[in-house]
């Protein structure tokens, strides 16, 4: 029970290393910002497993209802959302003007041209 | 008016970007940029004034009060970092007009000087605030800006530097992230003065312990400690002379800053040092980092380049000084802080006074440079000795206190690696003079001459300060004195 009672907990540790191995193991640099991207959703989820309360309900108050869920965590990952889309945006603009100026958005084929004198 | 000061920091610079945006045409974003600049650096100034004494300003963001709302809370050490960071940015603005003029086309302009004031109001905001998620929002805004300017280099190389940096940083960002939710999971808390009082009674709790260990590896990754280094060659070496000038003097300051506040203030110098072994941590990875970055930085043929790695090295020295646990090391480790942003400022000042001239910073270039460039070259010797640490210049200064610490501590061996590794910085700085010296311009080579004054003046101000700091001790020293008694206080 021990287990599956934490199973978000899981899931969370599961998919930080899903998107840690492809940011570090892929060449390509969008299934790198990809990588990127679950290994940020992990830690939303993190987050918001945190802010969950056993039997609490959406933190609205409402009759009838005593215990809320923590909102606090939930804020602070919208504004991390914000910040992930960002940086995505951000990432995917640079992928965008490598492969202009490259040809190539291969990891190793730009470290490549990069070391060519 | 001065009671809202901690925010007018802030607020000032963050309102400026946009000013930019929307004044795009011709010096108007400049001008912006370069009066934000000095306001801010005028209010830092007044606010270390008010704090001098040891007094502690808490501002209440909003009027919601801490520790429900987000606090920014201005001490020594916080206001002093603030000090360095307009500083900075204020000697390099006025450098940035030529030089950004000459390597970046003009119709981004406005974009850079919003991105660079960007850059300004996230590093003052990290300094700023006493709220441990509020950190983070700053550490990316102003990590968001930086990889947006280091890709307007000129080189294509510029991109996949950025892009490298973009990817390790936001790493490093998550990482804190992650250690924030597990404090706040284990104490229901964000403010960094609660923390400290909470944080006390779960020393032991494993999740303080996994927070601890995430949140100081997010921040090792920002500062740049070997080996987590790899993002700082590249992005220094490619991005816009003025660029790299004001990341190498703040942006890694400002993380070495965060790495202090957290270890001192939020987790306590008893949890990093007793419970944790952080100083043998520290001092390891440091002094193989300062051994290793200085002998790579002797290969180096792109002088910016071996600059980078210098400052690899200089990072090493600052963490060396934290891992002393005693006063004395904490003392060198803020004034290198200083010193090293001044000394690292002016030589990537000169690196732009060069690109500027000659279009690039290899090595070879350097030939003869003594003769046709002599303003130029005689403010790098003067940098470059301030960064072997030669008695008269600022990093004498921080180089002595570290070598104190360090025999304070009965670690002769340490105090034998400074001094060795000092020689090594001797032999890269020495690489560039003899060639700038003596050796004979190439025949058929461009005629390289001083540039104009607008370049020249920032430079030699920074270049001066090396000097300065060198023989007048008592405002660097005195301040971090007084910062390091604070932060060993345990307040």
């Amino acid at each position: 029970m021990e287990v599956l009672g934490h199973f978000n907990y899981w899931i969370v540790v599961v998919l930080m290393m899903i998107g840690f191995y492809a940011l570090i193991a892929r060449g390509n640099l969008i299934k790198k910002i990809v990588g990127l991207n679950i290994f940020q959703a992990s830690v939303f989820l993190l987050f918001i497993s945190i802010g969950k309360v056993t039997g609490g309900s959406a933190p609205i108050i409402a009759e009838g209802i005593e215990v809320y869920s923590n909102p606090l965590p939930h804020v602070l990952i919208l504004t991390a959302i914000v910040v992930g889309v960002a940086t995505t945006a951000l990432g995917l603009a640079l992928v965008v003007r490598i492969n202009e100026r490259y040809g190539t958005i291969e990891e190793t084929e730009i470290a490549d041209m990069d070391s060519a004198p | 008016m001065i009671a809202q000061l901690p925010a007018l920091q802030v607020v000032i610079p963050l309102i400026g970007a946009p000013l930019c945006i929307i004044l795009r045409r011709g010096t108007l974003p400049w001008l912006i940029a370069l009066l934000v600049s000095w306001v801010a650096l005028a209010i830092a100034a007044s606010l270390l004034k008010q704090v001098a004494d040891g007094t502690v300003i808490s501002y209440a963001l909003g009027g919601w009060l801490a520790p429900l709302g987000i606090e920014y809370r201005i001490d020594v050490l916080n206001a002093f970092m603030m000090v360095l960071v307009t500083g900075t940015s204020s000697i390099v603005l006025p450098f940035a007009y030529k030089s950004v003029g000459k390597e970046i086309p003009e119709d981004k302009h406005y974009l850079f000087y919003s991105g660079f004031l960007l850059m300004l109001t996230g590093l003052l905001g990290m300094a700023a605030t006493g709220d441990v998620f509020n950190v983070f929002v700053f550490v990316e805004i102003s990590s968001l800006a930086s990889y947006a300017m280091i890709a307007m280099g000129r080189d294509r190389r510029a991109l996949s530097a950025a892009f490298t940096y973009l990817v390790m940083g936001t790493v490093g960002a998550t990482f804190f992230l992650i250690g924030v939710g597990l404090i706040y999971a284990v104490t229901g808390t964000l403010n960094m003065a609660d923390l400290a009082e909470r944080l006390p009674r779960i020393y032991e709790s494993r999740t303080v312990l996994a927070a601890f260990a995430f949140i100081s590896v997010g921040i090792l990754l920002k500062l740049a400690l070997f080996p987590l280094h790899l993002w700082l060659p590249n992005a220094y070496t490619y991005a816009p002379s003025v660029v790299t000038a004001f990341l190498a003097a703040t942006a890694t300051k400002v993380a070495l800053y965060l790495l202090l506040r957290f270890g001192y203030t939020v987790f306590g110098a008893d949890f990093v040092f007793n419970i944790v072994p952080s100083s043998e941590v520290l001092l390891t990875l440091a002094l193989i980092g300062v051994v290793v970055a200085s002998t790579v930085a002797i290969f180096q043929n792109d002088v910016k380049r071996l600059l980078a790695y210098s400052s690899v090295a200089q990072v090493g020295y600052i963490i060396l000084g934290i891992s002393y646990a005693n006063v004395t090391g904490l003392t060198a480790s803020i004034v290198h802080i200083f010193n090293h942003a001044v000394t690292k400022g002016a030589l990537f000042l000169v690196m732009g006074c060069i690109a500027y001239a000659a279009g690039s910073c290899r090595l070879e270039g350097f030939a003869g440079l003594g003769k046709r460039m002599p303003l130029t070259m005689a403010a790098f010797v003067i940098a470059g000795l301030s960064l072997i640490g030669v008695p008269l210049t600022a990093g004498f200064v921080s180089k002595w206190f570290l070598v104190l610490g360090a025999i304070e501590n009965g670690w002769w061996p340490v105090a034998a690696v400074i001094l060795i590794t000092s020689l090594l910085a001797a032999v890269y700085v020495w690489r560039v003079v003899e060639l700038a010296y003596f050796r004979d311009p190439p025949a058929d080579g461009a005629v390289l001459t001083d540039p104009p004054m607008a370049l020249l003046v920032p430079t030699w101000i920074l270049t001066g300060a090396c000097v300065y700091f060198g023989i007048e001790t008592s405002l660097s020293v005195g301040f971090a004195e007084q910062a390091a008694h604070f932060l060993m206080g345990g307040r």
